[in-house]
């Protein structure tokens, strides 16, 4: 059997944690390992790869036109890598992945599948659609299996205890259709969405930035993230990269509290997963309680308030 | 400056979809079907683009089966131009999707191709960045603002920890997200209006593909139901329960 190849998501200096689900969805599949990190001055992510537990060989590419990780570069690279050595190239399913593998996908003539969420075999999938209410099993033909892979539904590899070797692989030539002209990424203090342990997220029910405030109160309480509805994201209340469900961020914390959030189900696809789901809302009927594990209904502008008082309460556990 | 943007007939939205009996695909006979709400994003830029003066010509082409009309005529109420249907029953990968609209930009010669950013059926999001590739063209994914200039254009893009700007050498192609704009409302004149729109319609063959899958679908099944809990009276009752019964806080 061929290897497998794992493009490591990284901000040149460390790898972003979806990586590491990445990884254990690979090592489902079953074969030798290896990672590409390709950057720009991106020794650091390619060390911290060579310590995942089960991966054998770093494949480290150093170049200016990597800095930005533009697909239309980095699709070009690793399509000529994939076609000498490799059955399978998997990336984790996030805007990263979604943007670079089906470009790769097409400079190999292959199929891409999307967002998998369960191996069955080497080239058998499961992956959701229609936002999440169905699950299809899919087989693969193509020669190689290209993928994106949703982090939620494999457990993180260990970052720590691996001692694979790091191979330096010269970059391919730029294709120069590209151009950086900057970004505005949001700084905040706390966990990151995908990562975080609690979320506590709000919906169009808070109406307004000012509105949100409760809950980032309540998240700096319980040192979580805060995450969004896509009415509350379109309102303007909060920014874009807050958006839960079917078109923004996949999660599935140990817990989720929703507040003002009705439940559509485009938003249950972003976390129903999670493990324990708190919902408060001032509609008795709303479809979120549905799957709620506790639900509060009232006023949300009473209700937050309280909450936030209980858990200044509440001794550490 | 001539844009081509592409609609796709999905499940409408507000559906509940099922799985077929025997669990061999998704249960589509008989309900309704809509434009997959992403690619009204894109034709929504795209008549904006035109108002504006900056384009001088939309198509619109769409994929499938003969009723892939009654999107692409929403299109043109929307203000298209005119339309393209790819006329085929086969199952259609995004790979071949893409390779049809490779042809079709071929014989149209755009110079920007909008198309939404992913479908709500399959949510396979590959459509435009596979056809960016094969054309070896740029690719301004999850776009959330456009500014079109004479060479380039500069996609603001949606990503994981924010925003990200980039310039693309024209021609290139851009995928829609959801806050790119927010579709009008057809009016009924324009409704009457696109009937009488130019709308062709082509085969694969005529574009010399020969459609062809690698994925077979094993199963299609609903996943575990989640269940609902109980509701607590207070938030104190609720730090309780959290903190006590399932140790989350």
């Amino acid at each position: 059997m061929k290897n497998i190849l794992v493009i490591a998501e990284h901000d040149h200096a460390t790898l972003k944690a979806a990586t590491l689900n990445t990884v254990t969805a690979a090592r489902n599949i079953g074969g030798e390992i290896h990672m590409l990190v390709a950057g720009s001055d991106c020794a650091g992510a390619a060390t911290a790869s060579a310590k995942i537990p089960g991966i054998a060989k770093v494949l480290q590419v150093d170049a200016d036109h990597y800095a930005h990780h533009f697909a239309e570069d980095l699709a070009v690279l690793i399509a000529g890598l994939a076609n000498k050595d490799y059955g399978h190239v998997l990336a984790p399913a996030t805007s990263f992945g979604k943007n670079l593998m089906p470009r790769v996908a097409a400079l190999l003539g292959v199929t891409q599948l999307s967002d998998i969420v369960g191996v069955e075999n080497a080239d058998t999938f499961v992956r959701p659609i229609y936002a999440g209410s169905l699950l299809a099993t899919v087989q693969c033909s193509a020669p190689i299996k290209a993928m994106t892979v949703r982090g939620t539904a494999f457990a993180a590899a260990a970052s720590e205890g691996g001692t694979a070797s790091i191979e330096t692989v010269p970059p391919a030539v730029p294709l120069g259709v590209t151009r950086f002209i900057g970004q505005e990424l949001t700084k905040s203090e706390r966990p990151e969405l995908t990562a975080a342990r609690i979320v506590v997220s709000g919906g169009r029910g808070m109406g307004s930035s000012e509105g949100f405030k409760l809950l980032e109160d309540i998240a700096d309480q319980l040192g979580a993230a805060v995450g969004a509805s896509r009415a509350a994201v379109d309102a303007g209340f909060v920014p874009n990269d807050c958006q839960i469900g079917q078109t923004g961020k996949i999660i599935a914390p140990e817990l989720y509290i929703a507040a003002g959030i009705s439940g559509a189900i485009q938003h249950l696809a972003g976390m129903k997963d999670s493990k324990i789901i708190v919902a408060i809302n001032k509609d008795e009927e709303a479809p979120i309680f549905q799957i709620a594990d506790y639900g509060i209904v009232g006023d949300l502008f009473k209700v937050l308030p309280e909450l936030s008082a209980e858990l200044d309460k509440l001794p550490p556990a | 400056m001539k844009i081509l943007v592409t609609v796709k007939r999905v499940v409408d939205y507000n559906v509940k979809v099922h799985p077929k009996a025997d669990g061999s695909g998704v249960e589509t006979a008989n309900i309704k079907m809509s434009m997959n709400p992403f690619d009204e994003i894109a034709v929504e830029e795209a008549v904006r683009l035109q108002e504006s003066g900056k384009a001088t010509e939309i198509v619109a082409v769409s994929i499938g089966v003969s009723q892939c009309q009654e999107v692409l005529r929403t299109a043109l109420a929307m203000g298209a131009d005119r339309a393209v249907l790819v006329e085929t029953d086969a199952i259609l990968e995004p790979l071949m999707v893409a390779k049809l609209l490779e042809a079709l930009v071929e014989r149209e010669q755009p110079d920007l191709v909008i198309l939404g950013k992913q479908a709500i059926d399959d949510d396979c999001n590959q459509t435009g960045q596979m056809l960016a590739a094969l054309l070896g063209w740029g690719q301004g994914t999850f776009a959330s603002k456009l500014t079109l200039g004479e060479q380039e254009i500069e996609v603001t893009r949606e990503i994981d920890g924010g925003l990200e700007t980039v310039a693309l050498k024209l021609p290139t192609v851009v995928t829609a997200d959801l806050r790119l704009n927010e579709p009008r409302y057809v009016k009924l004149p324009n409704i009457m209006k696109a009937k009488k729109k130019p709308l062709e319609t082509l085969s694969p063959g005529d574009l010399g593909v020969v459609p062809m899958t690698q994925l077979t679908t094993l199963k299609v099944a609903e996943p575990p139901k989640r269940e609902a809990g109980i509701k607590v009276a207070d938030a104190a009752e609720l730090v309780a329960k959290l903190r006590n019964d399932v140790k989350a806080i």
